[in-house]
């Protein structure tokens, strides 16, 4: 027997998945794979802006010399890519979200939690836009590439969102642990590394935007995914 | 207006006014009226019997006056083999502080600049000439301006000539600044190739020259090449137009034969003979003791063999009371000043050796002045987008060679033999916040 | 034929991959910025096309020469 779920509904619990892909037609181990991804994902991406803010900032350590840095910025980006690949691919197989190919990369077109699915097809686009310009860094001007590479700074919060939006498991206190180590790393280097440039305006406005997003982050997570009964 | 278009009979084969005929009594512009009367007009292409004045001048060996020294026939032939629709820039910038030459010739002869502009873009197949002068000299911006309007009420030119006011800065009058600037960007030098007479403004094939070049081509136009080459000593060609300044009698741009002797110029200025060294080529150039360069001929062939050249015609005698350290260091410091901020080791180097050169002039050493100076020289030179860090190594080298003693006095603490105190040495400027645009 | 390293001295800041990769011929001077040295034998030929594309800001180009290609 199908259940018809509403996004209305309560999260699910990990007991009534199973139960739900028993009735179901797609396999547990394709969901379980989209959240496991994700989770994966969102890792290497705060890895990829952790790596690419000290590159703007010139980091160079004995044991990490530049071209290192940069190498490493480049190889966990693409293994991130791999990731995120996977987590769309699997939620589109997947028929229980209903999330098809349009979905992935176009906003509000999922049947599923589709304001934070859309925040998921938002970030993708701009991490394609990222990596493909990046990819054919040596065709583009200069300034094109740069100018998408800025897009970054909207591509990794979007993605964080995304994840506590639209994520079934953000409930989850290790995983809550896990989130708030991620938005620390980003908003640390980030923070560090405004107090380099020369400008006073550029390290006030910076660094209270940062503390701004942190803020409404955690905001964001009190009133959403830890109540009960969420949209 | 009416104008006698035969041409004029050409000037003596030893007379040596031939840019500055009448600059002595006009004491101003010379009208059109008055440049026709003393040159005629322009020839049309057919005027000059067929023969085209790319052949005339590559004949002529008239090479850039703008302190380059290249062939200016090769350039023209050049930027008249490239497809596409030329563009001829006059460059009327005259950035050189010790240079007052181009700005001598714009103020009385301006047709004759003009008529250059207007053969070359000819010659090369333009259908646009820019020229370009600094916005400080405003009164030169108006004066050519009426120059051309006159033209235009004549029917004179086929081309049209625009004129622009650029920032006065001292690598705003490299060929790149220019063509950077037409093209909407600021007036600093772009990375190279391309060249302007490749790909230039508006990226079309561009002849960037000098406006006393240009002069001399409104010549030869005229008179051919022939003519053109019976001034002229040894393989020099030609007049040209020199600065003279400093410790002389009469400071100020003459008109010399090609070829004369650095001596024989700096006589003709009366020069203090008491005074020992001298800045050949401006602040791009280099400091050496008159007695040895007296006798070698003022053009770049001659005096490539010390290792100098004449650049934009510019001779400055240093006074015998005054410290060549402390103006060396003075120059130094202001082209410190002056770089683009392009290139890193430009922006870090020239500012660390005129720091170098500073101490050295106060006798103020702090360590190794002159070590620190010779190491930093072979990390400055050739490191840049365009060659003002080259010039500025250049001339400190020059200046340690030259004031040896000096500088060995110094560094010791000790005053310089030639001046009879320590002077007080002005504060480097930093770099002023330059107009770009 | 040889392959020759340029940098173009506006587009460099001074990041130093190129350094990092290829120390056999990228030598830094006192202020961070590479002091190259332009003939690129065939064994670095790979390190340079490593350096070449680390440089974050695409200062760095490697073209092949003739023996008397003229410098423009």
């Amino acid at each position: 027997m199908t259940v018809m779920l509403t996004s209305a509904d309560a999260p699910i619990s990990l007991t009534a998945s199973h139960a739900l892909a028993a009735g179901s037609s797609g396999p547990i181990q394709l969901w379980y794979t989209t959240r496991a991804t994700g989770v994966v994902a969102l890792v290497l991406l705060t890895a990829t802006v952790a790596l690419g803010v000290a590159g703007t900032a010139r980091l160079e350590t004995r044991a990490m010399p530049r071209a290192v840095r940069s190498g490493l910025h480049r190889n966990v980006s693409l293994l991130a890519v791999a990731f995120v690949a996977t987590h769309v691919l699997t939620s589109i197989i997947d028929p229980y979200a209903g999330i098809g190919f349009a979905s992935a990369v176009i906003p509000f077109t999922s049947p599923y939690r589709p304001l934070w699915v859309s925040l998921g097809a938002i970030a993708f686009d701009l991490m394609l836009a990222i990596v493909i310009s990046s990819l054919i860094r040596r065709r583009l001007p200069y300034r094109a590439w740069r100018a998408v590479h800025w897009l970054a700074y909207a591509c990794w919060p979007v993605a964080l969102w995304h994840g506590l939006g639209a994520g079934t498991d953000s409930r989850l206190s290790w995983l809550l642990l896990l989130d708030a180590v991620c938005v620390l790393v980003v908003a640390a280097a980030v923070c560090w590394r405004l107090q380099l440039a020369p400008s006073a305006d550029v390290r006030t406005f910076g660094i209270l935007g940062t503390a701004g997003f942190v803020l409404a982050t955690i905001a964001f997570v009190a009133i959403g995914p830890l109540q009960a009964g969420r949209h | 207006m009416n104008l006698d278009t035969t041409a004029r009979r050409a000037p003596h084969r030893t007379q040596l006014s031939r840019l500055t005929a009448g600059w002595q009594d006009a004491g101003r512009a010379a009208t059109l009226r008055q440049h026709a009367a003393t040159y005629g007009l322009l020839p049309t292409s057919s005027g000059r019997g067929g023969h085209s004045l790319l052949d005339e001048v590559a004949a002529a060996r008239l090479t850039g006056r703008g302190g380059a020294g290249f062939p200016t026939g090769v350039k023209m032939r050049t930027v008249a083999s490239k497809r596409g629709l030329r563009v001829v820039v006059a460059n009327g910038m005259e950035s050189e502080p010790a240079s007052e030459k181009d700005q001598a010739l714009l103020a009385r002869a301006p047709h004759l600049v003009l008529d250059g502009i207007a053969a070359a873009a000819d010659a090369v197949g333009a259908n646009e000439a820019h020229l370009c002068l600094p916005r400080t000299r405003d009164w030169l911006i108006d004066s050519l301006l009426a120059a051309i309007a006159e033209r235009q009420r004549a029917e004179l030119d086929r081309v049209p000539v625009f004129v622009h006011d650029l920032p006065p800065n001292y690598v705003s009058s490299e060929e790149t600044s220019l063509v950077h600037w037409l093209n909407g960007g600021e007036a600093k030098p772009t990375n190279t190739p391309p060249r302007p007479f490749e790909r230039g403004v508006s990226k079309r094939p561009t002849l960037v020259d000098n406006v006393e070049t240009l002069a001399h081509l409104a010549l030869i136009a005229r008179y051919g090449a022939r003519w053109f080459r019976e001034a002229g000593r040894a393989d020099a060609a030609g007049t040209m137009l020199t600065t003279v300044s400093g410790a002389v009698a009469q400071p100020g741009v003459y008109e010399i034969e090609a070829g004369s002797g650095v001596g024989e110029v700096l006589a003709m200025a009366g020069a203090d003979l008491a005074a020992q060294s001298v800045l050949i080529g401006g602040y791009f150039g280099t400091w050496h003791d008159i007695s040895e360069v007296a006798r070698l001929p003022f053009t770049a062939a001659g005096l490539r063999a010390i290792g100098a050249a004449p650049g934009a015609a510019v001779l400055y005698v240093l006074p015998p009371a005054r410290c060549g350290l402390a103006e060396a260091a003075r120059i130094l410091s202001y082209l410190a000043g002056q770089g683009a901020q392009q290139c890193g080791p430009c922006i870090f180097g020239l500012p660390a050796i005129a720091d170098d050169l500073a101490q050295l002039a106060s006798a103020r050493p702090e360590g190794d002045p002159i070590g620190r100076m010779q190491r930093r020289f072979g990390q400055i030179a050739g490191r840049g987008a365009c060659r003002h860090p080259d010039g500025a190594v250049r001339m400190a080298e020059s200046a340690l060679r030259t004031f040896a003693a000096d500088a060995h006095a110094h560094d010791r603490r000790r005053t310089c033999l030639t001046a009879q105190r320590p002077r007080p040495y002005p504060p480097q400027s930093r770099t002023a916040e330059l107009d770009w645009r | 034929m040889s392959m020759k390293l340029e940098i173009n001295p506006i587009a460099c800041t001074g990041h130093g991959l190129c350094a990092d990769l290829l120390p056999e011929l990228v030598e830094m001077d006192e202020w961070g910025y590479p002091i190259i040295g332009d003939q690129v034998p065939s064994h670095l030929a790979v390190h340079a096309r490593r350096a070449v594309n680390a440089c974050p800001t695409l200062a760095l180009r490697l073209t092949r020469t003739h023996r008397q290609q003229e410098k423009s």
